[in-house]
């Protein structure tokens, strides 16, 4: 019979899948950086699970892993912000969100900044 | 089947509904909204894996401040959004493909995990005493991976380096607008009566952190969201990037975690280790600067580059 944590795990890798699957056919900018914090979600639970079967010594679960992924996530947060700050400026520069360079090299840069 | 396993099992299918539903939704907004819930879903499921410590966090960190982040992204996208062409059909099948196979091998990787699992946590318990912690994941954090948590304070600081760069040269040095652009009696009333119990929640989490759940991180997020709060709805400005105490304050945490670091090379016997008796007043000092210095660099994260003239 199959217990909780592994239910999890199962869980966890599925996630990734889907957080994969979102990175590589969505288009749009944002949601690529929605479905990469997504598939983030996925990998840091295969980390709790990991810790949650290293319960050992009193604890319920093994810290350290789950040390590695409060680290994680403050990372993450990090990289997410600079990225959405690159796409906001992209589009404040352009007037258009696209990472089709075909599409960017076509349009005129109707909107050139003030300060440039 | 017990009834935990039932919960478990339900949990396990609501994260997988949530999480298929943001990547399926046509209008990013609602995804946005999914995400959210993605991410508090997930910090019940760090609950139910018996680490409170990372459900905080999550909830915190990955849905809170992530998903303000991105619904105010998605808010100011949202005019200029075009219907960008999506790949092919094929191309999706090949995609889809890749993205069962990368789960597939993660299942079976899950299944034939090595039993008995391997550990360190007899370690982390059997050094605590030295610490005079209670907690043993901030244990990890601040004594046995004390360098992981330094970086992780100190590259908070290129990222928001990274974020300031982007301002345009006229708006350089000035401060950054987060104010939500209508009025709105629900959103000032939530930022005059929310701050006050998040702040105490915030010093309490960092307080805590020693021997509870909680800690630097989880502190600083919740005093940071409470500060964007205020912010968005307009009570209060962001200061100037340029202010002197404002980067006195954003780089405070990191020197004194790496001051401390650097004596111990000579006060106790390695870089990051702490003299023997010290220990527990030391970490709390760096736990309580950290906090400060996260939450100012967290909220400053959210609100962006500078966009107003410097007065």
């Amino acid at each position: 019979m199959i217990d909780g944590t592994t239910l999890f795990g199962l869980c966890a890798a599925a996630l990734i899948g889907f957080g994969l699957f979102g990175l590589i056919v969505h288009p749009q900018p944002l949601r690529k950086i929605l479905a990469f914090n997504l598939l983030g979600g996925g990998v840091f639970l295969l980390f709790g699970v990991i810790a949650r079967r290293g319960a050992g010594a009193g604890l319920s679960s093994d810290p350290v892993p789950q040390a590695l992924v409060i680290t994680g996530l403050v990372v993450a947060f990090a990289a997410t912000a600079l990225a959405v700050a690159l796409l906001l400026r992209l589009a404040q520069a352009t007037g258009r969100i696209t990472l089709d360079a075909a599409a960017s090299d076509a349009a005129p840069t109707q909107t050139q900044d003030a300060d440039s | 089947m017990t009834l935990a396993l039932a919960v478990d099992f339900g949990l396990a299918l609501l994260v997988l509904a949530v999480a298929g539903w943001t990547i399926a939704v046509r209008d990013t907004f609602a995804a946005v909204i999914g995400f959210v819930a993605y991410g508090l879903l997930l910090a019940l499921i760090w609950v139910r894996l018996a680490a409170p410590d990372v459900a905080l966090t999550e909830a915190a960190i990955g849905s809170g401040l992530t998903g303000l982040l991105l619904l105010g992204a998605a808010a100011r996208l949202r005019a200029i959004e075009t219907p960008a062409t999506a790949p092919g059909t094929a191309l999706r099948w090949v995609a889809g493909g890749l993205c069962v196979l990368v789960a597939a091998g993660l299942a079976a990787l899950v299944l034939w995990l090595p039993d008995p699992a391997p550990t360190l946590a007899p370690m982390a318990v059997a050094h605590l005493p030295a610490t005079g912690l209670g907690n043993p994941v901030t244990g990890v954090l601040v004594a046995y991976r004390a360098i992981d948590t330094l970086l992780e304070a100190v590259v908070l600081l290129p990222a928001l380096i990274g974020v300031w760069s982007l301002a345009s040269d006229r708006c350089w040095g000035g401060a950054p607008i987060l104010r939500y652009p209508r009025q709105d009696g629900a959103l000032t009333l939530l930022a005059q009566v929310l701050p006050p119990f998040g702040i105490i929640l915030g010093i309490y989490l960092c307080w805590n952190g020693a021997d509870e759940p909680g800690g630097a991180f989880q502190g600083g997020a919740v005093l940071a969201a409470m500060w964007a709060l205020i912010l968005l709805a307009g009570l209060a400005d962001a200061p100037p990037v340029s202010r002197r105490w404002l980067r006195v304050l954003l780089v405070a945490g990191s020197a004194v975690f790496l001051a401390v670091g650097l004596a111990g090379i000579w006060i106790a016997e390695a870089f990051l280790a702490y003299p023997a008796g010290y220990a527990k007043p030391l970490i709390l000092i760096i736990e309580v600067v950290l906090t400060l210095s996260v939450a100012v660099a967290l909220g400053l994260l959210i609100a962006g580059p500078p966009a107003e003239d410097p007065t």
